[in-house]
């Protein structure tokens, strides 16, 4: 007999019909009562303040032109994000040179720079004096919808590159070559069969890079000057109300509203996606010989690797990592001195740079606790197909939901329910829904690339299922868990939206950063920049660790 | 007109030697078999001159036009792919007009080549299916159907058979040799089938680690097998160890052990050299009572096996060499386990070669 400990009672407990079901019955319960139906309660919970937003004209109109302005942004940016993103997924996934390596390394750099950082530093890149704008007589581009549009792109693309290039390898050459031989010009291949064939993945990045643009709040905030979109006007609802230009009713009335317009809209769009996208067919029946032909030669090639390069690196990666400049700077003055010494400001700092990793951790153990049987279910359709699939539907909701809409009715919910929820708890739950999503979306993938038959295999092996998932699915899915919590503390650690509506007494390091960037005359210059410095500086370490673990087979 | 010449081609992959500076003559209108165990580089072969992949060196010409620099979609090819790389999201029609259109004929004169073909692999009732609707059989004569609309005279096929089952595998090897003809198409076949290259060639060329190490008919290579490896990889071969002695009217004196001494096809290996001596196992006689003269070597059956249309014997033979014999079952006696037996072989029929430096079992060693 095998040794009969935990491990083997749990093992034998696995056999067991009720158990498995029981577990998956859970993660089927936490879905709902976590994820799900929080956001969608607490606008529920609060709908009586509609009414008293209808009374006012002003802000009625405001938030209208607001939402309208989130969707025309999201649309746009998500459209050119897919289309200047494939060429750069293109030769990162094709190049065989060894210098690839380090531009995809570098692609993902504007994703684990927290939002408002990002915000922060495109700020100084394109608008202040210490940017762009110094060769010129004035800014370059002034805070407003055109620096939110270059924001939303910078951080969608490395999000849609890194989809795209997964995808791409993921894709069998095989139909290519095949197109090939039968006499079409690589340009001609790639339109007709590759980007046909991966043609979900094109609609999951542009998903993905809508999602965020919609929900994204905190950079969205520092850049948009004057300019309101939906997440903008919800945050300057909120300042109005502590300033005592509106009542509290107004202010719920207008943040509900707007949510509730930005999430009917954008599920609205999301299901003409899946609805029109299958069937969406990339025009693969015309074909013009002789222009395209023209399109799929060295020089044509060339010249589109070197634009794609060209803005890779002005449009995304250098505005990216402008805010460093200030922080290197800032290191010789006494700047530096009291910051490490923790005196003034610096104190709160640090607290919210811990308070911000110690949740950005906790958040991760939980998704990983809970979200991994429902990836399982999902990816191996264990209570039927269409269970499944409405599943796989509904954990997108976080994603679609913007994510300030989301922070504010999570409060309502948890407020109104459980009346004395202290605010970590809340942090917790928010950062969870937002996240979740990614964690589950990821991991069933990869569990759906396993091949079944390898854990039938075991199965008849002997094993029990808990082996089975302990000796086959953990070791071959270690590095998608492994990209996947990365994935999930990245966003923890940059989410400012959701944590601004959520709080009131707590402050992540992105909440603080957002009130030194938005007060510009009580804060310095390189107290701004050490700031986001030291924020991207760690978070960057903790990445680097992670990466280091996962070495070179982790793609994420 | 496209005959198919590559001339010292070498591949490699990182350390692996795909191709070992390789050269090879196919001839126009010609239906040609690369055969290898897997892994012997017959692949990377097809796919070099489909211009898939690019030589390290030498040179591959399609008609007479040197087309090393040629991308695939100019070389003007058929190429049938072993998992059939059929385009999942196009349907059967789709795929198979898809040459025609990017080729940039006209839709009508597309139409028509898809019909000619459709009607060729008999599926045109089900030219609205998409891949994953149709059964292996069919997806490999779609695709077959699809390298053939483009119009190229050039058809190459990368063991096309290969995901079938056996019974479909037996019919469409014939149906397809018989497209190629009736199109006069020059076709290249890999496989690493013996029975199905012998079966459908005109020639073959046998592989093996990167390496072409004989050239000939199917005949040819059956009957006249050039080394110890193709007698045993095409068909099936006894091999008993001895030395070569003189040569005389009769052939090449060949010592087997135990003194046994026997006459084996003329050959040059100088006398005193340690050889190996081929023998297929139909070309033995086995009689219960000695009614040879010349090379009767006496034994007993340890071992018979009825295959259906043969039975299989396994003879001791007196030096305790062991050999495989196979009979006619229906046509010829049985013999018993147990029996004493006679075992002659014409010489004319048996090779002699040279013994391997590196042993027969590595010789003959598939990897
Ligand atoms: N793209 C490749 N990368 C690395 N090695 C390869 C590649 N293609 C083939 N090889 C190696 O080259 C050798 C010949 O392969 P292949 O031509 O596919 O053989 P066959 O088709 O005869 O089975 C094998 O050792 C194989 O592993
Ligand atoms: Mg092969």
């Amino acid at each position: 007999m095998p040794k009969q400990g935990a491990i083997g009672a749990l093992g034998n407990l696995s056999s067991k019909r009720s158990a498995k079901y029981g577990m998956y019955l859970t993660a089927v319960i936490v879905l709902f009562a976590l994820i799900i139906l929080p956001p969608i309660l607490g606008i529920a919970l609060k709908w009586g303040s509609i009414a008293y937003v209808l009374g006012r004209r002003d802000l009625l109109s405001r938030s209208l032109i607001a939402v309208q302005n989130s969707f025309t942004i999201a649309l746009l940016v998500s459209a050119l994000g897919v289309i200047a993103g494939i060429p750069l997924a293109w030769v990162i996934a094709r190049s065989k040179s060894k210098w690839i390596k380090i531009v995809d390394t570098l692609a993902d750099i504007p994703f684990i720079v927290p939002t408002s950082v990002l915000g922060y530093s495109l700020l100084l890149f394109w608008s202040l004096p210490e940017g762009l704008s110094s060769l010129f007589e004035s800014s370059i581009v002034s805070p407003g919808w055109l620096l939110i549009m270059l924001l939303h792109f910078t951080f969608s693309y490395p999000v849609i590159v890194r989809v795209v290039v997964g995808a791409l390898l993921d894709y069998k050459r095989e139909y290519e070559n095949a197109a090939r031989t039968l006499g079409a010009p690589p340009f001609v291949a790639a339109r007709t069969v590759t980007f046909s064939v991966i043609k979900p993945s094109l609609i999951a990045a542009f998903i993905l890079a809508f999602a965020r643009s919609i929900s994204e709040t905190g950079a969205t905030f520092i850049v948009a000057g004057a300019f309101e979109n939906g997440p903008v006007f919800i945050q300057h609802m909120k300042e109005s109300l502590s300033q005592g230009a509106i009542t509290q009713a107004e202010y719920d009335g207008a943040t509900v509203f707007t949510s509730f317009m930005l999430i009917i809209v954008a599920l609205l769009i999301f299901l003409v996606i899946r609805i029109v996208g299958p069937k969406l067919k990339l025009p693969v029946k015309k074909i013009y010989p002789a222009v395209e032909g023209k399109l799929s030669y060295t020089k044509a090639c060339l010249s589109r690797n070197i634009v794609t390069l060209l803005v890779f690196f002005l449009i995304v990666l250098v505005p990216s990592l402008f805010v460093a400049r200030t922080a290197f700077s800032a290191i010789l003055t006494d700047t530096f001195a009291e910051s490490v010494s923790g005196s003034g400001i610096w104190g709160e700092y640090w607290q919210s740079l811990a308070l911000s990793y110690i949740l950005a951790g906790v958040v991760t153990l939980l998704n990983v606790l809970i979200g991994l049987p429902m990836a399982i279910l999902i990816a191996r359709k264990r209570l039927g197909s269409l269970f499944s699939a409405v599943l796989d539907l509904l954990v997108n909701v976080p994603l679609v939901v913007p994510s300030i809409a989301l922070g504010v009715s999570l409060r309502g919910f948890w407020k109104e329910t459980v009346a004395f929820a202290p605010e970590m708890l809340l942090l917790i739950f928010a950062h969870l829904a937002i996240t979740y999503p990614y964690f589950v979306k990821s991991m069933s993938a990869a569990v759906e690339r396993i091949s079944i038959d390898m854990e039938d295999a075991s199965r008849t092996l002997g094993a029990k299922p808990l082996i089975v998932f302990k000796t086959i699915v953990l070791p071959l899915t270690k590095y998608s868990i492994l990209s996947g919590a990365i994935m999930v503390f990245t966003r923890s650690v940059s989410e400012t939206g959701a944590t601004i509506a959520v709080v009131s007494t707590l402050k992540t390091a992105p909440v603080v950063l957002v009130d030194w960037v938005t007060h510009p005359s009580q804060f310095t210059a390189s107290q701004r920049g050490l700031g986001s410095g030291f924020l991207m500086f760690f978070s960057f370490l903790i990445l680097l660790a992670l990466r280091l673990a996962i070495r070179e087979k982790g793609r994420y | 007109m496209p005959d198919v010449r590559v001339v010292n081609v070498s591949k490699r992959f990182g350390k692996v030697v795909a191709l070992d500076n390789v050269s090879l003559h196919i001839k126009e209108h010609e239906y040609f078999s690369l055969l290898g165990p897997s892994g012997c580089g017959k692949t990377t072969l097809l796919r070099l001159i489909a211009g898939l992949i690019r030589p390290d060196q030498g040179e591959i010409y399609i008609g007479n036009r040197l087309v090393n620099d040629v991308p695939p979609e100019e070389r003007d090819i058929g190429f049938v792919f072993q998992t059939f790389a059929l385009f999942p999201h196009m349907n059967a029609w789709n795929n198979v007009t898809y040459g025609p259109r990017v080729k940039g004929f006209d839709m009508v004169k597309a139409e028509t080549i898809g019909h000619e073909v459709l009607e060729m692999v008999k599926l045109h009732e089900r030219l609205d299916a998409f891949p994953n609707e149709l059964s292996g059989g069919m997806m490999q004569r779609i695709a077959v159907a699809r390298a053939l609309a483009a119009g190229a005279k050039l058809l190459l096929l990368d063991e096309p058979l290969g995901q079938l089952d056996a019974k479909v595998r037996a019919d469409l090897r014939y149906e397809i040799r018989r497209m190629a003809k009736d199109l006069e198409l020059t076709a290249i076949h890999v496989t690493h089938d013996q029975s199905e290259a012998m079966a459908i060639s005109d020639r073959i060329a046998v592989m093996r680690k990167g390496k072409i190490i004989q050239v000939g008919t199917p005949n040819e290579l059956y009957m006249e097998p050039a080394s110890i490896f193709v007698a045993h990889f095409i068909g099936e071969s006894n091999f008993l160890e001895g030395y070569a002695l003189n040569s005389d009217n009769e052939g090449m004196l060949v010592e087997l052990r135990k003194n046994v001494k026997v006459h084996a096809k003329r050959n040059n290996i100088n006398s005193g050299q340690k050889v190996v001596l081929a023998v297929r196992p139909e070309i033995f006689s086995v009689e219960k009572e000695k009614k040879e003269e010349e090379n009767v070597i006496p034994g007993v059956v340890e071992r018979t096996t009825f295959e259906g249309t043969t039975i299989r014997y396994e003879v001791k033979l007196i030096n305790q060499d062991l050999v495989v014999i196979v009979k006619p079952s229906m046509t010829e006696k049985w013999l018993k386990v147990g029996e004493q037996v006679f075992v002659s072989f014409p010489p004319e029929k048996a090779h002699v070669f040279l013994y391997p430096e590196r042993g027969l079992k590595d010789e003959i060693s598939v990897e």
